[in-house]
């Protein structure tokens, strides 16, 4: 069923990153690498790149330049590894108003992973849609439909997640949920990559920047003492 | 929460630890049937499209059975063209809004697969009740019940290279905000064929001739959009969700 990790101790490695969209370029000369344990913030004003970054980390966007190492190896060589160790939430999570949150769960995962539906009806339970869920997710607001997107944390087995503005529309109860579950994830060894524009109250994040100044772009990764970092 | 290394997460092997291919097809078709179930408008606007369009026939140009029994098959063909046409905008743009998609391309199945399923739940919605309905309409067009049955077989094989050659098109223009009309404009001339060749062996059952050479040809055009429109379409989804 698993392998350890091998040769290299990094699940993803970025080399000289750069992406240019519309003329104007988001971010160059941009390398990090995250390993397992750790958590990322992209961090940068509206429009410097932070989703298009998190896209292409994912594998949705190529119009990139560059190098993207998976586990020490290139990663277009292994694409079938990268897609099913990588999660990735975007902040349209691809839930159906005329389906209910159980059946969303369902269809998002059934690709994926095997789960019981006793397995998603506690994860559903956990983050509060217990009394919601055979109610389509059109009746639900925009909070309670963030919440059967993030269920999918709650029994999400991949190594590497992806989460673009996870904590959109949620109450702060909810948000200080979410950054619990991050936490322990990380403790446990996971690896987190993800964008948000508030301060989460998480210790020992890696900082990646995006956008410095108009007509400046630039990009460069802070070096906290969790994760190696280079310098573009 | 389930258990955890202790240390790292432990890297998980595609093949082994992810559901088969098959069991991830079915869950995608299974959710577009589901949803064309349950919003009812997609199911029937092109069926009532199509009843429509060949009502204005005979409304239209002339209500005589020497006309309509001449005309029936290209008209009902080009009927049900139209109406493939119109519902494949719908066949990959909603899940492109809301997200759906890009949890699709990124399942470890290979895509065109699950694209393939997504293509038969559309062909299963719009063109199978299609063909079911022909019968009816046919025999409102003065078509011989020979006729009728020929051209239901065409139908048959030709609504779902209908649908594979139309899922190219609207996998192209998914990203466009104004991509309905850019679709027909795309999909209509590589059309042409499966039309010439439906209505043709329709005309030759008429007049009584072989027609098991045209159906032939028919299931090898079948063949031939079954193999390469789920790659094509494919490859056209990654392009449109690499622009997004």
């Amino acid at each position: 069923m698993t392998e350890p990790l091998q040769q290299a101790d990094h699940l993803l490695k970025a080399q000289r990153l750069e992406c240019e969209r519309d003329g104007r370029t988001l971010f160059r000369d941009l390398s990090f690498s995250i390993v397992p344990g750790t958590l990322t913030r992209v961090e940068g004003p509206n429009g410097s790149g932070k989703t298009t970054l998190l896209r292409i980390l994912a594998g949705l966007n190529d119009n990139w330049s560059g190098h993207i190492h998976w586990c020490g190896r290139p990663r277009h060589k292994q694409w079938d590894s990268v897609r099913r160790n990588t999660l990735y939430l975007g902040h349209r999570p691809g839930i159906k108003g005329v389906l209910t949150p159980m059946e969303n769960l369902q269809a998002l995962v059934a690709g994926r992973q095997a789960v019981s539906r006793d397995v998603l009806s506690r994860a559903l339970v956990q983050v509060g849609l217990g009394p919601w869920q055979n109610v389509p997710c059109e009746h639900l607001s925009a909070g309670q439909k963030r919440r059967v997107a993030l269920a999918r944390l709650l029994f999400a087995d991949e190594p590497l997640w992806l989460l673009d503005e996870a904590f959109t529309a949620l109450d702060v109860e909810a948000v200080a949920a979410v950054e619990r579950l991050l936490a322990d994830r990380v403790r446990d060894g996971g690896a987190v990559v993800m964008t948000t524009h508030h301060q989460p109250a998480l210790d020992d994040m890696q900082r990646i920047l995006l956008g410095h100044g108009p007509g400046q772009p630039a990009a460069e990764v802070s070096d906290e003492p969790v994760a190696e970092v280079s310098h573009g | 929460m389930g258990s955890r290394q202790p240390l790292a997460v432990p890297l998980l092997d595609p093949v082994n630890s992810s559901p088969g291919v098959w069991h991830a097809m079915v869950a995608v078709l299974r959710r577009d049937l589901r949803l064309s179930v349950r919003q009812k408008q997609d199911l029937l606007n092109p069926l009532l499209f199509f009843v429509m369009v060949v009502a204005l026939f005979p409304l239209g140009v002339s209500p005589e059975s020497s006309f309509l029994g001449e005309a029936g098959a290209g008209i009902l063909w080009v009927g049900a063209l139209l109406a493939t046409m119109l519902s494949l905008d719908h066949l990959f743009r909603f899940d492109f809004e809301d997200g759906t998609l890009e949890q699709i391309a990124l399942q470890p199945q290979p895509l065109f697969l699950l694209v393939l399923s997504k293509i038969l739940a559309h062909w299963l919605v719009t063109g199978l009740p299609l063909v079911i309905l022909t019968p009816l309409l046919g025999l409102m067009l003065y078509l011989d019940g020979n006729s009728v049955a020929v051209l239901c077989l065409t139908l048959l094989i030709g609504t779902p290279v209908l649908s594979l050659i139309g899922s190219v098109g609207a996998a192209l223009t998914v990203g466009l905000r104004a991509g309905g009309v850019l679709l027909s404009l795309l999909v209509i001339p590589l059309y042409i064929p499966v039309l010439i060749f439906g209505t043709g062996t329709v005309m030759a059952a008429g007049s009584g001739a072989d027609v098991s050479g045209h159906l032939a040809l028919m299931a090898a055009m079948l063949v031939l959009a079954l193999v390469l429109a789920p790659l094509a379409a494919a490859a056209a989804l990654k392009i449109s969700l690499s622009a997004s």
